[in-house]
């Protein structure tokens, strides 16, 4: 059990609004996982290299070449609200 | 035998003597989804008329000409719905095609259905489907695995005659051994990620379903290879995975992780593939026990590592650019907070909410950093067993398939069904699902999976070695009644 891990903070952390009752049951269900993923305390890694993926590849170059891309209607096709060419989002600024 | 049952590389045998046109090839598909598919649930939707104009321009004498191949949700085909099983991906067109797709098309295959999965590939049974899920082929009331379910299950049913699928923890080898047929998971860095909606990108690879050993390999001919717009894959020279089938044995040495075969996998299962060992030692393998010391580490490691890169990767859903939008929010954060509420299905919504909080300032060193360095540990202990043996052999999955609805409301005892092939994508080795047997429940046959584990790149070896088991043993060619 980790008594750190708070579900409803959490979640505001990843922008996901959460009913009561959703907290209460994913609060209940992660902290059992938690307990099962803290056993990996126990392997000491001491002088162990993190693996971040699993080939030995690094700073893969291209050339900065223009290649054509979506036009803007391409671009706009899967947008739930547009209007003149543009995106339309939510109130940002005050 | 009828036209819907038949195999890719048999099937092309007769679309290239013109007893058949790619056109009766897609009906005889179309009529055998029509007959079971309302039972089974394997697709989300089907575009006949783009694939029938594809059919009548075939050029059967390509890799795959004039064979359709269904999709999983979750690749990109042009012009088609991509909804990875999702709300937030309602009404969602691609608008272009994933690179397996380029390469499939370029071959002569014929993109056909877009198959059922659990949303966002996160789960080992499909139940986690916005669109409901999909049923084992061999017991309806039964899961056929996850989280590419549908796209085993229309193998397995003769809906298709191969599939794509996609595996980050045993997504395609998991229910290819639940639902009785071939699936492969390619090596990390093998097949391009490009136009595959991304999950965990260190752990996720494309790969087939097939009802033969000979047809993943001429599938993954077409899949493998560079391409510059995923760096992930290598530049590593392509084979003909199919130029070492019917090869013999002699000389090839077959690992058996103690760890792998142990308490608690189903006694059926057990045996199916202590049977499967004695059978390879019959052809002239020899068998090596070995030791993969960290396997006990392998789940938790997974959800650590893939849910946190689910949790990056899942915040581009934000309503704005496509997807659902929450309607009626005055704020920006209740915007990006109520639309992905609305999305979201209940295992995302978990799994994001771990992944942020591994990832979450003061816990990164503690799980996330803690987590790869145990993922070193698993790549090592693969890294070691190759230098003793050619091939890794094991079960699949410890047990057949569940019961629809049996571990919905437990999170962690499904995530344990992934136990065998987890640690296949945190070290990126290849690995292989094949039938291997029959366990009998409840007066039905549910199949068991034999899985090979190959070195990195070592897919030629893997799929010989595979071939060999099946050129010799009945289980492939087994049907469900449906």
């Amino acid at each position: 059990m980790n008594a750190d891990f708070d579900v409803r903070y959490t979640a505001g952390l990843a922008r996901l609004n959460l009913s009561d009752e959703e907290i209460a049951r994913f609060q209940a269900q992660l902290d059992q996982v938690l307990e099962y993923v803290d056993k990996l305390k126990q392997v000491d890694v001491s002088g162990v290299e993190p693996t971040a993926h699993a080939n030995p590849v690094f700073d893969v170059m291209r050339g900065d070449e223009p290649a054509p891309g979506f036009t803007r209607e391409e671009a706009l096709a899967n947008a739930p609200r547009q209007a003149n060419g543009l995106f339309i989002v939510p109130k940002v600024i005050e | 035998m009828s036209l819907h049952s038949l195999s890719v590389s048999e099937l092309q045998t007769r679309l290239r003597a013109r007893e058949l046109s790619p056109l009766d090839a897609l009906d005889a598909l179309e009529a055998r989804i029509a007959a079971v598919d309302g039972t089974i649930n394997g697709y989300l939707s089907r575009d006949l008329e783009t694939a029938r104009a594809a059919a009548q321009d075939a050029d059967v004498s390509l890799p795959l000409g004039g064979v359709p191949i269904a999709i999983k949700d979750v690749i990109n085909v042009q012009g088609q719905p991509v909804r990875c099983a999702s709300r937030i991906l309602e009404g969602y067109t691609a608008p272009y095609d994933a690179t397996v797709i380029s390469r499939l098309k370029a071959a002569g295959a014929i993109p056909f259905g877009r198959t059922n999965m659990d949303e966002f590939a996160m789960g080992s049974s499909t139940e986690n489907s916005a669109f409901g899920p999909t049923r084992n082929p061999w017991d309806t009331g039964r899961i056929p695995g996850g989280s590419s379910g549908g796209s085993a299950a229309v193998v397995a049913a003769d809906e298709a005659f191969a599939s794509l699928g996609s595996d980050t923890g045993g997504s395609i080898r998991q229910p290819a051994a639940l639902c009785g047929c071939v699936g492969l998971k390619p090596s990390y860095g093998r097949v391009s990620r490009y136009g595959l909606v991304a999950f965990a990108s260190s752990l996720d690879q494309i790969g087939p379903f097939t009802k033969t050993v000979r047809d993943a390999g001429l599938l993954l001919n077409v899949l493998s290879g560079r391409d510059p717009r995923d760096s992930t894959s290598l530049d590593e020279a392509v084979p003909d995975y199919t130029a070492r089938l019917g090869e013999d044995l002699r000389g090839v040495r077959l690992g058996m992780p103690k760890e792998y075969f142990v308490e608690g996998t189903d006694p059926a299962t057990d045996k199916a593939v202590r049977d499967a060992i004695a059978h390879y030692r019959s052809l002239g393998a020899e068998i090596v026990e070995i030791s993969l010391p960290h396997t006990e580490h392998a789940v938790g490691v997974y959800y650590i590592i893939a849910t946190a890169e689910a949790s990056a990767n899942l915040a581009r859903f934000d309503g704005i650019r496509y997807g659902h939008r929450a309607e009626g929010t005055t704020s920006l954060l209740e915007h990006y907070g109520k639309t992905r509420e609305e999305g979201f299905g209940p295992e995302v919504k978990r799994r994001i909410i771990l992944g942020t909080y591994v990832l979450s300032s003061g816990y990164y060193d503690a799980y996330y950093l803690h987590a790869q360095k145990v993922r070193t540990l698993i790549r090592q202990d693969f890294t070691r067993a190759f230098e003793k043996v050619d091939a890794i052999i094991c079960p699949t999955t410890a047990e057949p398939a569940f019961r629809l609805g049996e571990r919905s409301d437990d999170p962690l005892k499904m995530y344990l069904a992934d136990i065998f092939t987890i640690a296949v994508n945190l070290a990126g080795v290849c690995g292989i699902s094949l039938p291997c047997g029959f366990a009998g429940r409840e007066g039905k046959r549910l199949p068991i999976g034999l899985q090979l584990i190959g070195k990195p790149f070592g897919e030629v070896e893997l799929l010989k070695i595979a071939h060999a088991y099946e050129a010799s043993t009945p289980w492939h060619r087994e049907r469900p009644e449906l």
